[in-house]
C-alpha cells in the first residue's frame, strides 16, 4: 500500500488511539476499548452497506454467530480463548454465506425484509435452545476462560491492546479492500449494478464475497465481545444490533474506511452523556436515525469528502 | 378435554388472532400498496392505539362500555394525526425514497417506543371489556367479546373495502397508487393522499390495538409481535395486495392458534419468520399475488 495522505490519516487515528491507552482516564479506557470493539461491526456492515450498497437489516446474526460460537465453545465445549475467537470469525462468514446464497437473490425492499427475518430467526432460535444460551438472561463466561497467548482479555490494559490490535488489523484490511480493485467492483455494483454487469462482473458473486468479508468482521467482533466483556446473551442478537451498525455508518460515513468508527465514538458517547441528563435514551437513537437521514444522508466524513476532502477513502 | 373440542378452541383462538392481524396488516398493505413505503413503526403504531385506550379508560368516568366506545374513535384518529405528521415532517421530506424512509421510520419507531414507555411506563396495564358474557358450548365457556372482536374486525374490513372500491376518496387512492405523476396531472393533491394513507394505515393498527387490548393488556413493547406477524401476512400475500394480505392473514391466524396450543410458540414463529424469508426469495411476488412489476 502506497504510504499517502489517506493512509498517513488512517496510522494518526491507531496512533492516537495507543496514546489514549496511557493518557484516558480508567472509565474513558474501558469505554474506547468497547468501542474499537463496535467499530470492527460497523466496519463490516460499512461494507455490506456503505461500500456495495446491500442494505441489510439482519446483520445480528452474523454478530451473534461469532458471539455465539466463541462463547458456547469456551462455555461448553471447553475451548481456549483462540480458537473461539477463529471459530467466531469462522462463523460469521459462514453465516453471511448461507444467508447471501438466499438473500441475495432478492434486492432493495425485500432484500432488509429478507436479512430482518432471517436475523429475526436466529434470534428466536437462541431463545429456543435456552437450555444452552440461557436465553435473555445470557451466560456469564468464567474469566479463567478469557486468556489468549498469556493476555487475560478480563484486565484492562490487556484488553485494550488486544482490542486495539484487531481494530488496527481490521481498519488496514478495510483501507486495503477499498482500495483494491474488488473494492472498486463493490462501488461498481452499488452505483450501477446493470453497468457494472455489462462490464463483464457478476453482480451475484461479487455480492455474496463482499457480504461474506463483512460477515467475518461481524464474526470477529461478536467474537471479540464474547471474549473480552464476558457476556453472552439473547439482547445482543435482537434487532437493535442490527440497527447498531446502520446508525454507528450513517453517522460517520457511508462508504468512508473511518466513518464506522467515528461514528461508533460520537454515538456511544452521545448515548452516554444523554443517559446522564435522562433516562429517554432510546429517544436519542431514533431522533439521530430521523434527523441523520434528512438532513445529512452522507455523514460526518461523507460531507467531508463530498465538500473538502476528496482523497478520503 | 377430548381432541375434538381442543382443536375447536384452538382455531377459535386462531380467528381473533387472524381478524385483529388482519386489521393491523391490511393497514401496512395500504401504505405500502398505495406509497410503496415500508412502515417500520407500524407496530407502534398498534402499541399507540392500545396505550392510548388505556388512557382513556382511566379518563372517561361510566361503565367500561363507555370508554370503550369513546377509545374505539379517538385512538385511531390520534393515532392516525401523529402518523400523517410524521408523513408531512419527515416521509415527505426524503421523498419516499424505499431506503431512507424504512431508516426514518426505524428511527420513528425507537421515538414512539420511548414516548409510551415515559408517558405510559413499563408496566403491563389491562383495559377493562365493554361487556362480560361467556358463550357456554357443550364443552367449555368461550368469551362472548372474542366473538365480538372477530365480527367487529370483519365489519371494518368491509368498510375499508367500499371506502376503497366506492368512494371518491378510494378512487383518488387508486389512481395514485397506478400513476401518480398522472395523478398529479389531473389536479389530485398527491402529498395530501399520501398524509391521508398513511393515517389510514396507522389508524387501522390503531383499531385493531383497541379491540385486543381488553384481552391482551397495553405495553410499551407490545408492538413488536404485530409488526412480525402484519409483514409476513403481507409478504406471504404478496405486496401491496389487500385480498391476499386477507387471505394470509386468515392462514397465518389460524395456523398460529393451532402451532401455539399444540407445540411450543417460539417454535411456530420460528418457522414463520424463515417461511417468510424463503417466500420472499423463491416467490416475490406472495403465494396469492399476481406477478408484481
Amino acid at each position: 500500500m502506497r504510504l499517502d495522505r489517506a493512509l498517513l490519516l488512517h496510522l494518526a487515528v491507531l496512533a492516537a488511539l495507543l496514546a489514549l491507552h496511557f493518557a484516558a482516564p480508567p472509565y474513558h479506557h474501558s469505554n474506547i476499548a468497547r468501542i474499537m470493539v463496535l467499530a470492527i461491526y460497523a466496519m463490516g456492515y460499512n461494507i455490506a452497506f456503505g461500500y456495495t450498497g446491500l442494505l441489510s437489516l439482519g446483520h445480528a446474526l452474523l454478530f451473534g454467530a461469532g458471539l455465539y460460537s466463541a462463547g458456547l465453545l469456551v462455555y461448553h465445549g471447553g475451548a481456549g480463548a483462540a480458537v473461539a475467537l477463529a471459530a467466531g470469525v469462522l462463523a460469521g462468514g459462514g453465516m453471511a454465506l448461507a444467508v447471501g446464497l438466499l438473500a441475495l437473490r432478492t434486492a432493495g425492499v425485500a432484500f432488509m425484509i429478507v436479512t430482518l427475518m432471517f436475523a429475526q430467526a436466529g434470534y428466536l432460535t437462541v431463545l429456543y435452545f435456552g437450555a444452552w444460551t440461557r436465553g435473555d438472561e445470557g451466560i456469564v463466561i468464567p474469566q479463567a476462560a478469557r486468556t489468549i497467548a498469556g493476555l487475560d482479555l478480563a484486565s484492562d490494559a490487556p484488553r485494550y491492546l488486544v482490542a486495539l490490535a484487531l481494530f488496527a488489523v481490521a481498519l488496514l484490511a478495510n483501507l486495503a479492500l477499498v482500495r483494491s480493485p474488488f473494492g472498486r467492483v463493490m462501488v461498481a455494483m452499488r452505483e450501477n449494478e446493470e453497468r457494472s454487469r455489462m462490464l463483464g462482473f457478476n453482480p451475484f458473486t461479487v455480492k455474496l464475497a463482499a457480504l461474506a468479508v463483512s460477515g467475518l468482521y461481524a464474526g470477529l467482533s461478536g467474537a471479540c465481545y464474547a471474549l473480552m466483556f464476558g457476556y453472552v446473551g439473547a439482547g445482543l442478537v435482537s434487532v437493535q444490533y442490527s440497527i447498531l451498525p446502520l446508525l454507528y455508518v450513517l453517522l460517520g460515513g457511508a462508504g468512508t474506511v473511518a466513518g464506522p468508527f467515528l461514528g461508533a465514538l460520537l454515538m456511544f458517547y452521545l448515548i452516554d452523556w444523554a443517559s446522564a441528563l435522562t433516562d429517554a435514551h432510546q429517544f436519542v437513537t431514533g431522533a439521530a436515525l430521523v434527523v441523520l437521514v434528512l438532513f445529512a444522508p452522507k455523514g460526518i466524513l461523507g460531507t467531508l469528502r463530498a465538500r473538502w476532502l476528496r482523497w478520503l477513502p | 378435554m377430548d381432541f375434538g373440542p381442543y382443536l375447536l378452541l384452538a382455531l377459535m383462538e386462531g380467528l381473533v388472532t387472524a381478524a385483529v392481524l388482519a386489521l393491523t396488516a391490511s393497514g401496512l398493505s395500504l401504505v405500502f400498496g398505495i406509497m410503496r413505503v415500508v412502515n417500520v413503526a407500524h407496530g407502534e403504531f398498534f402499541m399507540l392505539g392500545a396505550v392510548l385506550a388505556w388512557f382513556t379508560s382511566q379518563w372517561v368516568p361510566g361503565p367500561p362500555a363507555v370508554a370503550f366506545a369513546v377509545a374505539l374513535v379517538l385512538c385511531p384518529l390520534i393515532v392516525g394525526a401523529i402518523a400523517a405528521l410524521a408523513d408531512m415532517l419527515v416521509l415527505k421530506r426524503l421523498h419516499y425514497e424505499p431506503e431512507a424512509t424504512i431508516v426514518a421510520t426505524i428511527g420513528l419507531l425507537y421515538i414512539l417506543q420511548q414516548a409510551a414507555l415515559s408517558l405510559f411506563g413499563p408496566d403491563a396495564r389491562p383495559v377493562p371489556p365493554p361487556f362480560a358474557f361467556r358463550i357456554q358450548l357443550p364443552w367449555f365457556g368461550y368469551s362472548g367479546y372474542k366473538l365480538a372482536v372477530v365480527g367487529a374486525a370483519v365489519l371494518l374490513l368491509v368498510a375499508v373495502w367500499l371506502i376503497l372500491r366506492h368512494t371518491r376518496a378510494g378512487l383518488v387512492m387508486r389512481a395514485t397508487q397506478i400513476d401518480r405523476d398522472t395523478a398529479r396531472a389531473f389536479g389530485i393533491n398527491v402529498d395530501r393522499v399520501y398524509a391521508g394513507v398513511f393515517a389510514m394505515g396507522a389508524g387501522l393498527a390503531a383499531v385493531a390495538a383497541v379491540l385486543i387490548v381488553p384481552i391482551q393488556q397495553a405495553h410499551y413493547l407490545m408492538g413488536g409481535d404485530p409488526l412480525l406477524l402484519s409483514f409476513i401476512v403481507v409478504i406471504i400475500g404478496g405486496l401491496g395486495s389487500l385480498r391476499g394480505t386477507l387471505l394470509a392473514a386468515l392462514l397465518i391466524g389460524l395456523s398460529d392458534g393451532v402451532i401455539s396450543t399444540f407445540f411450543a410458540p417460539t417454535l411456530a414463529k420460528i418457522v414463520a419468520t424463515l417461511a417468510v424469508a424463503l417466500v420472499l426469495v423463491f416467490r416475490p411476488q406472495g403465494l396469492f399475488g399476481t406477478r408484481a412489476a
